[in-house]
């Protein structure tokens, strides 16, 4: 007590030394912010006014009445009708479908080949180990637009003409230059309807007998095969509902015409290339996610689950595969939003995604800033809602400490 | 217990040689256990290995035979390249090298790009390797005398050098151009950035995550087209920005916002006890950040740090978009001169930027797998 008490000023009343107000840190942090808010406002400020009197000048009228305004150009790919009077507003729709399909396709495929690449890395194999070292350190090191463009022009470009189309599958498959035509499968009758139907009662079905499963295992310790139980039901339902239709599919293969091919399924090239680039770009990294998640597992845990009497399955399936992807997911969701949003690369090869159709109507309406506030409002919410998923997820995930 | 206790056991049989030696286990060692156990440990293995052998085999062949087996090495023009079933067409990039480098850089000027050039490798190099000194003088150098000695040489218009204007620029040296600017000014911003973001003043932090996220949530091409078309609108009555600053502007502000989410990591890695430490010892807020925290925080993140720049120098490829033309921009542009049209010139070209991108890319990771290497040994005990 006396130390404390030599310390205190002899005239103070348990209060702190009063400081000067500008050494305050609180009056400090106050200015300093209200400095920063005043310089940003006035940025933004000088911004708006001088994009005002710039577009008052060049007589473009701001807003998005140009959008029921009729877009005067064709699309080549339209998942979504796009009739010849359909407006502008219409082909940026066209084009946020044809990005979603394209981002979905790739993610697919991106995480397939990820994830063989990233385990075969850790391969006992030294060939295959080496060979999945070497496709990272090639694909991760090599623009992704250059990626691109060669299989767009080096590979794609190169293809015969469709008269002389390649056929992997003669008949069925034809590989030209416009593209790649694949045999359109048509179920006839109910088949269509009743394959859906089957495919869903069946998943519904597994779901609840795997979750029924689980339950009575924990109360009593039997164990029931619900995984051969979800298979049989999810294949075996809509495999009764198309035999009951009496197999009614009909293929319809794609046919040589004078100068191109018509029926069955046509992939236009663009599309087949911007997949390929992205799906084998994004693998890359995927596959170097995938390897450190399974390297975070530490190898007490494998040792621990097979000398509890765990099988080489089981440990995988209940110990080693759970913890790796709380390490995995979060970084592979990022590798999914960047492979969104790299398929805006679409453009440099004509795809006509959301920016290659909004650069269309920025071009030929004038409206730049509108059309790139739709591009930014539509990547940045797909970024937000993808970042408020996951952030759900690692709640979820979290370990659960004491 | 006695050994009388041990009831007398009726011995039935007790071998009275040795047994022989069993064989040595197989080796696991050496050349031939390495290719046992690591190639053909079991029949699953073994197939794995010879498909992975003849995949690896094929693609090694093909890209060997198109580009040294069947490559057209000489030619005036295209004509030779034509021929059926000729591989890389070489002659086309002899032709086009200069402008792969230069762009439409005047030719009789070019010795300034290369002057460029040699200056920031003998300014990089030197900086790059830890044992060489002036370190501080040497950083100076690169971070604020080479700018300004670049801008100075590229664009002429001092000391009698002629004016060449951005638009002529292109290949390479706009590569280069675009990734040294975007890394010289992002870092700065990235750091700036980063501290506001862990600043206690809500406000500063308010607007850094806004700042942060918008520019990490969207594709850098909607980044460029704004840059390209909505700058010029933005900027006052009179005032034009260079069509080649547009982009630079473009790239620093995206690569800046990566680069403060990869520092803010290596901040919240500091443990509280060294913000505290340094209160303790009297130092301020900057004094704090520079001396104590930043020091720390940088070499933790250097491998995050490296692969943002990477991924911007891969990222340059996009200026094409809004036509500026970089080294792939020149491919593209080049590809298509019908004097030099033929089936491989794509392929050629493609193959030749494709090489140059991942030199310096794999470059770049491997020397930061080494720095992070080097910077490890201080947590070493």
């Amino acid at each position: 007590m006396a130390v404390t008490d030599a310390r205190r000023h002899p005239n103070s009343d348990d209060r702190p030394p009063s400081i000067v107000w500008y050494n305050d840190p609180k009056w400090r942090s106050l200015v300093f912010q209200g400095l920063t808010l005043a310089l940003v406002l006035a940025i933004v400020w000088s911004v708006i006014h001088n994009t005002a009197v710039n577009l008052e000048r060049r007589h473009i009228a701001q807003g998005f009445s140009f959008l029921s305004t009729t877009a005067g150009f064709d699309i080549n790919q339209t998942p979504i009708d796009y009739p010849k009077d359909a407006t502008y507003g219409r082909a940026i729709l066209v084009g946020v479908a044809n990005t979603a399909i394209v981002a979905v396709i790739g993610i697919f495929f991106a995480t397939i080949i990820g994830f063989v690449v990233g385990i075969g890395r850790l391969s006992h194999n030294a060939v295959f180990s080496s060979i999945c070292t070497a496709y990272v350190e090639t694909l991760r090191n090599i623009p992704v637009l250059l990626q691109i463009f060669f299989w767009y022009f080096a590979v794609l470009g190169v293809m015969p003409s469709p008269r002389a189309s390649l056929q992997p599958i003669p008949g069925w498959v034809f590989l030209n230059n416009r593209g790649i035509y694949l045999p359109e499968f048509r179920f006839g009758g109910f088949a269509g309807s009743g394959i859906a139907i089957g495919l869903a009662v069946g998943v519904v079905l597994a779901w609840g007998i795997a979750r029924w499963a689980k339950q009575r295992q924990l109360a009593t310790g039997q164990q029931f095969p619900s995984g051969k139980v979800a298979l049989a039901l999810i294949f075996g339902l809509p495999a009764i509902a198309f035999a009951a239709s009496g197999f009614d599919l009909t293929l319809i293969a794609p046919k040589k015409s004078t100068f191109n091919l018509t029926g069955g399924i046509e992939v236009i090239p663009s599309l087949i290339a911007l997949t390929l680039a992205l799906a084998t770009y994004t693998a890359s990294f995927i596959a170097e996610v995938v390897r450190a998640g399974i390297l975070a597992v530490s190898h007490g845990q494998t040792e621990a689950a097979r000398s509890l009497g765990l099988t080489h399955g089981h440990t995988l399936r209940l110990v080693v595969i759970p913890q790796a992807m709380r390490v995995i997911v979060p970084p592979l969701t990022n590798q999914y939003l960047n492979l969104t949003k790299n398929s805006s690369l679409a453009v440099a090869i004509g795809y006509p995604d959301l920016v290659s159709t909004g650069g269309i109507v920025l071009n030929q309406s004038g409206q730049s800033i509108e059309v790139i506030a739709i591009w930014m409002a539509i990547y940045l919410g797909t970024s937000v809602l993808t970042a408020l998923i996951m952030n759900g997820y690692n709640r979820r995930m979290a370990i659960v400490e004491r | 217990m006695s050994s009388t206790d041990i009831p007398p056991t009726k011995t039935i049989f007790v071998r009275k040689e040795m047994i022989g030696a069993s064989a040595a286990p197989i080796s696991t060692r050496g050349f031939f256990g390495w290719v046992r156990t690591r190639l053909f440990g079991s029949l699953f293995d073994a197939i794995l290995t010879v498909i992975g052998l003849s995949i690896a085999g094929s693609i090694i062949w093909s890209v060997v035979d198109f580009a040294i087996v069947r490559a057209v090495w000489t030619g005036a023009n295209g004509e030779v390249c034509r021929a059926e079933g000729s591989g890389a067409c070489w002659p086309y990039v002899t032709a086009y090298w200069q402008q792969f480098l230069y762009g439409r850089y005047p030719a009789e000027e070019r010795w300034r790009a290369i002057a460029v050039f040699f200056a920031f490798f003998g300014l990089l190099v030197p900086l790059a390797m830890p044992k060489v000194p002036f370190k501080f003088a040497n950083t100076l150098a690169f971070l604020v005398g080479l700018p300004i000695f670049a801008y100075v040489m590229l664009c002429g218009g001092w000391f009698g050098l002629v004016p060449v204007e951005t638009m002529r620029w292109g290949g390479l040296l706009v590569t280069m151009v675009v990734a040294v600017t975007g890394i010289v000014t992002s870092l700065p911003i990235g750091i700036l950035f980063a501290l506001g973001r862990r600043s206690q003043m809500p406000i500063v932090r308010m607007l850094s995550v806004v700042f942060i996220e918008f520019w990490r949530g969207v594709p850098m091409i909607t980044v460029l087209f704004m840059a390209a078309n909505m700058l010029p609108l933005f900027m006052p009555d009179g005032v034009d920005v260079d069509k080649l600053l547009r982009a630079l502007i473009g790239v620093s502000i995206f690569t800046a916002a990566y680069l403060a989410e990869t520092i803010r990591g290596g901040l919240q890695a500091i443990p509280k006890g060294q913000y505290e430490g340094a209160m303790a010892l009297g130092l301020g807020y900057w004094k704090m950040m520079g001396l104590i925290v930043m020091p720390q925080a940088l070499k933790m993140v250097i491998p995050g740090i490296v692969n943002s720049f990477i991924s911007l120098f891969k990222d340059t490829t996009l200026v094409l978009i809004v036509s500026i033309f970089d080294l792939l921009g020149m491919i593209q542009s080049s590809r298509s001169d019908p004097e030099w049209a033929a089936p491989s010139t794509s392929t050629t070209g493609y193959l030749v930027a494709a090489a140059i991108f991942w030199i310096f890319c794999f470059g770049m990771s491997r020397y930061s797998q080494w720095m992070e290497r080097r910077l490890a040994t201080g947590h070493k005990r």
